[in-house]
Parts: C-alpha cells; structure tokens; sequence
C-alpha cells in the first residue's frame, strides 16, 4: 500500500511485519520514532506475540537482545551515535555468537564534540564487530532492508545491521509501498533458530574459547560473511520477484557503462550524486556512480568489476578515519588491486553539513581534471582552520578548540546551510 | 519540480506543515518529499522545514536553497535570518503578518516579484480564531494552496484530517478555508491590479 509517511514510521511498519517477538531498546536520536512506532503496535495489539523491553541502557537493549535470541526469538533492536558505543561490547559478543538479530542504525555523528546530526562514524565504528552492514538509499530501501534483514541473518545465523541516515531518512516523509502482512509471510518464514537454549534439551552458549581453537571459530565467522557475499544478492533477486521492485544487493550501478570517472557511496547522498551525474551527462561528461549497500561483507569482486574500465574513481565518505581519510576507500582500493586508476578520498557531510549538487559538481569536474588531493574534505572552511591554527600557534595555553571555533564563526542560526 | 522553504520558530508547527504539504502533494498522486532542518527544536529558536512536489521520484537529498516557494510563519525573523537566500524573483513568498509587505518594509525587496505571488495573511490570528492556539501553520498552508496552485486545498484538509485527530482537525480544517479564502481574494485583486 502506498504511503506518505515518515521514514521511521515506514520502517516500524516493516519490522512490525516481520514478526519480531522481543524489541528491547533505549532511546536516542534520531533512532527513537523506530522504537515508539513498534512500542505502539505492540501496545494497541497491532503487533501480537512480542514483548517490547524498556531497558536502562543500550549495553542493556544488546544484551536482552542476546538472551532473547538465543532463546529462540526473533529479535530487533535499535540506535545510533553514543549509544551503540555504549553497546559495543555486547555488539561484539552477538556477532561472536552469531545470533541472527536486526539492528537499526540511525546513523549520526559521534562526539565529541557533541552533535547529533547524521553522519556515518558510528556504524563505522563497529564495521568489523562481524555484523552484517546494509545501507539504505531511501526510505523504501530502508523498509525493504528490513525485510530482507530478517531473513538473511537467519538463514546465515549472523547478525545485522540496516545502517539508515538520520534525519535525512528517517525524519523524512516520502512516498513508500508499504507491503501487506501475507507478502512479508510469504518472504519471511518463521524463525528457526540453528541454536536455542531450551531447559528441555540444556546446551551451552559462549563457551571460552583458546589458542587451539579460537582463529577457526573467527575463521567461520568470516567465511560466513563471504557466503552472505552470495545469499544477499541472492534473497534481493528473491525479493524483486515478490515485491515487483528491486531493493538492496550488494551494490548498483548508475550509467557506468562507459563512464571514465566513477563515483562510490553509501546510503542516502548517492540520490544527490545521480542528480549531479545526469546533469554533467548531459554537458557530455563520462561519469557514473556506484552506490554500495552492503558494507559488510564488503563486495570486492562486484565492486571491481563496476570500476575497472575507468580512469578515476571518486569516494565521497560520511565518516573519517582520522589520520588516515577515509573507511570506503580501504575498501574500495583492496577491490582494485592489480589496476591502476586514479583514485581519490573525499571526507563530506561530517556531522550533518549538507551535501550539495554545487559542492559536488565542483568536486567531480576537479575529479576529471585529476586536480583532487588524495583526501579532501568537501566545503572545509579553510579560513576557520587557518585562524584556528594560528591562534593555537600563538599560545601553549590556547583552551579548547571547539569552542574557539563556535566564537569565531558566531551564531549560526540565521545560515541556511 | 517545485521546491518549498518554510522558515518558523520552534513550537509554529513548521514541520508539521512541510509534513503536511508533503501528503497534501501525494493525495494528487504527485511525488513529495518533506523534511526538517534539524537540531536547534527549541522553543521560540529559528527552525526550518522543507519540501519537494514533483511528477517523478525526488532522489535530491540537499536543503532546499533555491526555493519556488517561501513560506514565513513568524514575521519576526525578518530581521534575524537570511529568509529569502537563493529565492527567484519568479518565486512565491507567503508572510504571517496582519500587515502588508510595504507595512513590513519590503516594497523595495519585492519589486519584481509578480503581485499575485506575494500575500500577506494574518495566519495567526486566523489560528487564534477557530483553533485557539497560536500556531499559523495551517492557514499559512491552505494560503500556499491558493497562490500558487501546487495542491487543491481539499488535499489539504485532507492531510490536516490526516495529521489531527477529529476534532482538532475540524477546527484547522475551519481555518484552513477561512485562509484560502482570504488569499485567494488578495491575490485576485492583486492580478486586478496588475492587469
């Protein structure tokens, strides 16, 4: 059925079809209209057979999650910024375990400074914790994911992660189908766990593992994220033919077929990069995108195959591997090993600084001069730094930076972005 | 594609009516999208919401910076935020103002701008009247509808029927007319004018 919802309230629809029958969960923006909306279907009845857990903290939200799935539930939770930081330990030990939980990520900024804004540092964070990483586009791929989530982690019993861009999905309304219960039924069987603790039949789960044994246990951990490698193109082929429209994947082409330059990204500003790429289309320029929804297990042989016939390839990432550039380029170079191209790291949208078509387009005809640095930060105020820097410069006892730099540039509420 | 900037202050219901006019759209069997600025949601601060109507899937994820339309729900913000950055002079500007655009001192700002693209509404009193709260949100919406034809105002009632539960609902819907009305007769006579 179609709608104009919400995002969030789109997503709490899906996961309520998926029959989820414990959801723990702590609030934090810009996750929380997920979990109110499910706390309300499972209040009115809407949703039956499922426990909704307020718990104290979001290292208490995962580790419910954990007993509640291993006891056979099918399990859903979610958060965003700090509060998977504060989860991370228990993110770890699901993965471990491999317990089949969905996980939302409202994907904002980690602090400090303090900023609740979308970028994508904290799923980041835990991108080797050995979840499965999907990223939404838009917020009918955020529903679909969902949807597809259940079902993959399942099937491999490994958890995962549907990473969603706060606010600009998840506080968005759009337009999305939202499928009928009997066609999710029909996708999604019920869950049949591959390990349960059951006081009928007593087993343990999370047993100490040493040297003899531990690198295999991580060695199957891995190999099961390379088999996800075929079961997630696999179940979004499944899905098209259920639902009639295509959703997630490991990854899409956008008119790279003859493309020199080549744009890669994750989530919702590949909706922005398209709009750019038809525009510079248009003005005869060769330039494609390529927009990655499966982080984790990361698509090597996919992604090479959609970047080996061009000159240059552009990686716009919403997160910072400071020191280094950024997360996406690790990955997208490994893809390339071998072909040599140019390859460019472009840090952007840090903390919910808009993206826009001018910046971009910018960026990408800097891109096909090949008068890119390997990293750059798109829209860096370099006026701010340089002031910052030479105000550091002047005195040991200098004071906190962020402040400074709040003074410097004063109030911003009268900027429109 | 026609792209709105509502500009308000937090507690005016300035996402609601992105929201609003984003399911008003939508009822027309248009493509519409709608989102907040984000962050500052205080009370009485400066806040932002936009939205996009279009025929075909909107994939632009930017704010709004070169808006169709301007909607200002708080006149007060004239003189404290950049309103009108990246507005064509074929644009649309919609105030909540008991005055005038030359009682607001504009009359050199709006030169240029088609008469019947620019309405002054008391959208607050309006409110005060058959809602009894001072939220210009929804007469300010139904005012859009009548300037610039974008959405019918019956999709409009209908996304305030949407958003309110019944009773609440039939009081905006009240105010919703009563500023259709009212813009529609301005703006008639601002074409009146013209011609």
């Amino acid at each position: 059925m179609l709608k104009q919802i919400e995002g969030s309230q789109a997503m709490a629809e899906a996961i309520s079809r998926c029959r989820p029958e414990v959801i723990c969960a702590y609030p934090i923006t810009p996750q929380t209209h997920i979990v109110e909306g499910l706390g309300e279907r499972v209040k009115t009845g809407e949703l039956q057979n499922c426990e909704f857990i307020n718990v104290e903290s979001e290292f208490a939200a995962m580790s419910v999650a954990i007993g509640a799935c291993a006891a056979g539930a099918r399990t859903y939770t979610a958060t965003a910024s700090q509060g998977l930081l504060f989860m991370a330990e228990a993110v770890y030990n699901a993965a471990g375990l491999g317990l089949p939980i969905v996980m939302t990520i409202g994907n904002r900024a980690i602090g400090a400074p303090i900023n609740i804004w979308n970028d994508h540092s904290d799923s980041m964070s835990m991108r080797d914790a050995g979840w499965i990483q999907l990223y939404a586009e838009t917020n009918q791929e955020a529903l679909d994911l969902h949807i597809q989530a259940f079902r993959l982690a399942e099937e491999l019993s490994c958890p995962v992660m549907v990473c969603v861009d706060g606010f600009i999905l998840t506080h968005a309304y759009d337009r999305v189908d939202v499928p009928a219960q009997d066609r999710v039924d029909a996708y999604l069987p019920p869950f049949r766990p591959r390990q349960i603790l059951d006081p009928a039949q007593p087993v343990s789960i999370g047993a100490m593992v040493g040297p003899e044994a531990f690198m295999e246990v991580r060695y199957l951990a891995h190999h099961k994220q390379l088999r996800a490698l075929r079961l997630i193109p696999r179940l979004s082929e499944e899905f098209r033919r259920h639902f009639g429209r295509g959703s997630g994947g490991l990854l899409r082409t956008y008119r790279t077929e003859d493309a020199e330059t080549i744009v890669v990204a994750l989530g919702s500003v590949n909706g922005t990069i398209q709009e750019v790429v038809d525009e510079m289309r248009t003005a005869g320029s060769r330039i494609g995108s390529v927009s990655i929804c499966a982080f984790r297990p990361f698509p090597l042989a996919a992604l090479r195959q959609a970047l080996e016939q061009a000159k240059r390839v552009v990686v716009i990432e919403k997160s910072l591997a400071v020191g280094l550039g950024g997360h996406l380029s690790d990955g997208v170079r490994k893809s390339l090993s071998g072909i040599v191209l140019n390859g460019y790291t472009v840090i952007a949208g840090l903390g919910g600084r808009a993206i826009t078509r001018q910046s971009l387009r910018q960026l990408f005809k800097d891109a096909e001069a090949d008068e890119l640095d390997q990293v750059t930060f798109l829209d860096l105020n370099a006026d701010l730094v340089a002031h910052e820097l030479e105000r550091e410069a002047q005195a040991r006892e200098s004071g906190p930076t962020a402040e400074a730099i709040l003074r410097r540039i004063g109030t911003v509420a009268s900027q429109i972005n | 594609m026609f792209q709105i900037r509502i500009h308000g202050r937090g507690g005016q219901g300035v996402v609601s009516a992105a929201e609003m006019l984003s399911v008003a759209a939508f009822l027309e069997g248009r493509f519409a999208q709608a989102f907040p600025s984000f962050g500052s949601e205080r009370m009485g601060a400066p806040v932002m919401a936009f939205c996009r109507i279009d025929d075909k899937e909107i994939r632009l994820r930017e704010p709004v910076l070169d808006p169709d339309a301007l909607i200002v729900q708080d006149p007060t913000l004239l003189h404290q935020v950049d309103l009108f950055k990246g507005l064509r002079r074929t644009g649309y500007i919609l105030i909540n103002s008991t005055r005038g655009f030359d009682e607001l001192g504009m009359q050199e700002f709006v030169r240029g701008f088609r008469p019947s693209h620019l309405c002054a509404i008391a959208a607050t009193e309006l409110a005060l009247k058959h809602v009894g709260r001072a939220v210009p949100n929804v007469p300010l919406l139904a005012g859009f509808a009548a300037i610039t034809r974008e959405v019918k105002l019956d999709s409009v009632i209908a996304a305030i029927r949407e958003k309110f539960p019944p009773a609440v609902a039939d009081r905006n819907v009240a105010a919703a007319t009563e500023a259709y009305a009212t813009s529609q007769r301005k703006t008639e006579s601002s074409h009146a004018q013209a011609d």
